[in-house]
């Protein structure tokens, strides 16, 4: 299908919702497939998506449910598509079964879950920032996969790009995990022209079909990726599988070799994935770690606290997952107090707690309908300075 | 010396699964045999079909099949399908699952694909049970049937597969055993060549895990319920083809036309782009 | 400097769209930083639901309200929930007609727009939160009038831009006289 380049990304300034800055985000990283089922506070993603897609030459499908509308998307990936999906905490456990599958297929997608409160039905229309330990663990089985947490609407644009591009490049499952604040919030979204954009595609092979092994990794682990129509007559399982994508289900050395090459792809490439962005943090004593809108309030109460002489600084993974485990180790060095906001009970601070020694860790739970004030955090910043 | 000989239609299998893993007097052979011959007949471009199956014995068929194929997870086949028909209409996209992975787990993603009439073509193998896990009852299994998870006898109403098809929306809809190779073949040919949600039940032989507990110990001895117990009729009520132990209704039941979802899909989108 | 403001109302008041549009006024057309969030029941219509801006010269940290200097209120139990609330010195903007019941209120400057009736006369009782706009834009100042309404040209849907521009209109004079009185 012919595609209009100048719908595809909508250069120019725009005041956007960050639901809608994620749609227009996956566009502009070229996605040409979306399937998904309504839910709150994710449903705009797909609104916006049913009327842009038939815009740029792609597919919108609404399934009967989200386990449908993963399985969907691992098929288009797999037929050559660029392919996401989008929807919050009740949907992201359903979409987990498959998940593994894509981890286990190596099939390039992303998912965008716009946390809300739960567990269960929880608060739909509230924010949460209680998936973090789902995305990283929900389907069994070891594997790893690749999670970014923005932080503003602009942010919504510019990870789901580069959510495309981390998941093109490392044939992973890539979610975006935004919360509901930052999912509902507008605010100015720059969209720079097309050909400034970075856009990474999938390795193709390079061999002829009888040549092919669907999953024989080069150097960096990942295989080249084939796709349905194109003449190489591959298979792909979910159960483990040899570089030819036969079964091999008794197999030790198989097994050993396939998910030890799943986890390492991604852990031995850690450096080039994770990215945090730091705020005063080379002479300060106390530092907080935050994540998502949360960030947003450390950020100002980081800024109030300078201003009368505590010395604090700010640590936001944007990477959620890999975590970043060596800058935080560093940090800890330095630090006498870490203080991590989050809006859950306790999740990412786990992760911070396993990569610091000695360094005491302060953490501030809040739940509900606001994220932590400004004020909040910057009276735990001075409990701890 | 001897030539070595190969089967006709050893092109279509990939014979490095090969020993495949079903049982002696297991249906699914005779399946995947007759879609072969089908594919075969109608000489379909290989680069061009994608097959497509879930979890369970038949779900075995994908990968022995050379072509693009994709084994899912439980019950998601006809979900993936849609993704992968929609991404590239021009894919001829064929699920081969059972009655537990296409009527259980994953029941709601076939009315659906039904409901929309998109162009997946499914072939259900039902053999009245879970057999890969080792016999336990399930959608389809028959009243009082034994199975090792009804040892007093199944008290659950089957589904009638070929009822449920044609209430969904499906425009194609036959059943057949094992036993009606040629037939069966000739209705997969028929279900390749048209447009929309397409769907075949073949009612198919488990001796090893279903037949012997219920007084069936071989394939023979299956088939010989289905030859004593199929009717033929074309065209009948699908409402009315409930499998019972005296009656097994085979035949087309549902032969309509109705616009696809691709097409009404592409075309509305060509519509938006103009 | 940093002004907070909240709209709260009722579910198919408009509440959130007024966040909106003020918001893209003063980000679009003014130049400003401006960042709108919400929250909302999982009621359509009926539920309790606000509606908060924040707009600042400089970058926004922290994009949700903690102490507005300005409050748009349109039904009786946001007035009941968030009255008190408003900054010292700060403004409330209220609808007479849909608060019945005011609590005396101390340090902070009240103006009674009954939005829902001005809205009723002109035939469309569901653009009464655009007479309030045009009141919020007559008594605080804080975003100009020409941005207010070029932004609630673009934000409202299509065929429906006359008919909202006139209720903004009514709302800024109807500001203005309370200004001068």
């Amino acid at each position: 299908m012919k595609t209009e380049n100048n719908r595809t990304v909508l250069t120019g300034t725009h005041f956007m919702n960050g639901d809608i800055a994620c749609a227009e985000g996956a566009l502009a990283a070229g996605c040409k497939f979306f399937a998904g089922y309504p839910i709150t506070p994710a449903t705009e993603i797909a609104e916006h998506l049913s009327k842009r897609m038939p815009e740029v030459g792609g597919i919108y499908i609404q399934m009967e449910d989200e386990i449908g509308s993963i399985a969907a998307v691992i098929g288009a990936s797999y037929t050559g598509l660029k392919a996401m999906t989008a929807t919050s905490g009740p949907g992201f456990s359903l979409m987990q079964e498959n998940i593994g599958l894509a981890v286990m297929t190596e099939a390039p997608c992303v998912i965008v879950d716009i946390m809300r409160g739960g567990p269960s039905t929880g608060q739909p229309t509230l924010p949460g920032q209680q998936d973090i330990m789902q995305a990283k663990w929900g389907s069994h089985g070891d594997y790893e996969i690749i999670a970014l947490a923005p932080s503003s609407v602009q942010e919504m644009f510019d990870l789901t790009i580069e959510a495309f591009n981390l998941s093109e490049t490392y044939r992973v499952p890539t979610m975006v995990l935004a919360d509901e604040v930052v999912g509902h919030m507008w605010e100015k979204v720059v969209i720079p022209p097309a050909e400034k954009i970075r856009i990474v595609n999938r390795k193709k092979p390079n061999t002829s079909p009888e040549k092919y092994l669907p999953y024989m990794p080069d150097d960096d682990l990942v295989p080249p990726m084939a796709c349905f129509g194109e003449g190489f007559s591959f298979h792909a399982t979910g159960l483990t599988h040899d570089e030819h994508g036969y079964p091999k289900t008794s197999s030790s050395g198989v097994q050993q070799k396939l998910v030890k090459r799943l986890c390492e792809k991604i852990r031995k490439n850690a450096d080039k994935i994770v990215k945090v962005r730091e705020f005063m943090v080379d002479d300060a004593e106390v530092i907080v770690v935050a994540y998502g809108i949360v960030a947003r309030a450390a950020l100002s109460a980081v800024k109030e606290a300078r201003k009368t002489g505590i010395k604090a600084g700010l640590l936001r993974p944007i990477t959620i997952w890999p975590f970043p485990e060596k800058l935080i180790a560093k940090i800890a060095e330095q630090a006498k107090k870490i203080v991590v906001p989050e809006m859950n009970c306790g999740q990412l601070v786990r992760e911070v707690e396993r990569n610091v020694q000695g360094t005491s860790v302060v953490f501030l739970s809040k739940l509900g309908e606001d994220p932590h004030t400004p004020m909040e955090i910057l009276e735990a910043i001075r409990r701890n300075c | 010396m001897v030539a070595e000989i190969s089967h006709p239609l050893s092109k279509y299998l990939r014979e490095a699964m090969m020993p495949h893993i079903w049982c002696s007097g297991c249906g699914n052979g005779i399946i995947l045999n007759c879609f072969v011959q089908a594919v075969d007949e109608l000489q379909i471009d290989l680069k061009k079909l994608v097959v497509v199956s879930g979890i369970g014995c038949i779900g075995r068929a994908a990968g022995y099949i050379n072509t693009d194929s994709f084994h899912t997870t439980h019950g998601r086949p006809i979900a993936f399908a849609t993704g992968v028909k929609l991404a590239n209409p021009d894919l001829e996209v064929v699920v081969i699952s059972g009655d537990g992975d296409l009527f259980a787990i994953g029941g709601n993603h076939f009315i659906h694909a039904a409901r929309r009439n998109i162009g997946i073509k499914v072939i259900c193998a039902n053999n009245f049970n879970y057999g890969m896990t080792g016999g336990q009852q399930g959608p389809t299994t028959l009243l009082e049937a034994f199975t090792t998870t009804t040892p007093y006898g199944n008290i659950e109403h089957p589904f009638n597969l070929v009822h449920l098809a044609a209430a969904s929306g499906a425009t194609y809809v036959a059943r057949w055993t094992t036993l009606h190779v040629r037939r069966l073949t000739q209705s997969i040919k028929k279900m390749l060549q048209k447009e929309g949600f397409n769907f075949i039940e073949v009612v198919s032989p488990c001796p090893e895990i279903f037949g012997r507990r219920n007084r069936m110990r071989t394939g023979l001895q299956m088939m010989e319920w289905f030859k004593k117990a199929s009717i033929i009729e074309h065209f009948s009520d699908p409402a009315k083809a409930d499998i019972t132990p005296e009656r097994i209704v085979v035949g087309e039941f549902v032969d309509i036309e109705k616009p696809c979802y691709e097409k009404l899909l592409y075309d509305k989108m060509a519509q938006i782009l103009t | 400097m940093r002004v907070e403001v909240r709209f709260a109302g009722f579910g198919g008041q408009g509440i959130i769209k007024s966040g909106i549009i003020t918001a893209a006024a003063a980000c679009i057309y003014s130049g400003k930083n401006a960042v709108q969030t919400q929250s909302y029941g999982p009621e359509s219509r009926g539920g309790a639901c606000k509606s908060e801006v924040v707009i600042s010269e400089e970058e926004i940290d922290f994009p949700k309200v903690t102490s507005p200097d300005v409050l748009i209120v349109m039904s009786q139990h946001a007035y009941n929930e968030y009255a008190e609330k408003v900054t010292p010195g700060g403004t409330i903007i209220l609808d007479p007609d849909m608060i019945p019941h005011e609590k005396k209120l101390k340090n902070v400057k009240i103006f009674r727009v009954p939005a829902t009736k001005i809205a009723e006369e002109l035939g469309r009782k569901i653009i009464a939160n655009i007479v309030m706009l045009g009141a919020f834009s007559a008594v605080t100042r804080i975003v100009d009038k020409e941005s207010l309404k070029k932004s609630v040209k673009t934000n409202v849907p299509k065929g429906t831009e006359e008919l909202n521009l006139t209720a903004f209109e009514k709302g800024y004079q109807y500001g203005e006289k309370l200004l001068k009185s």
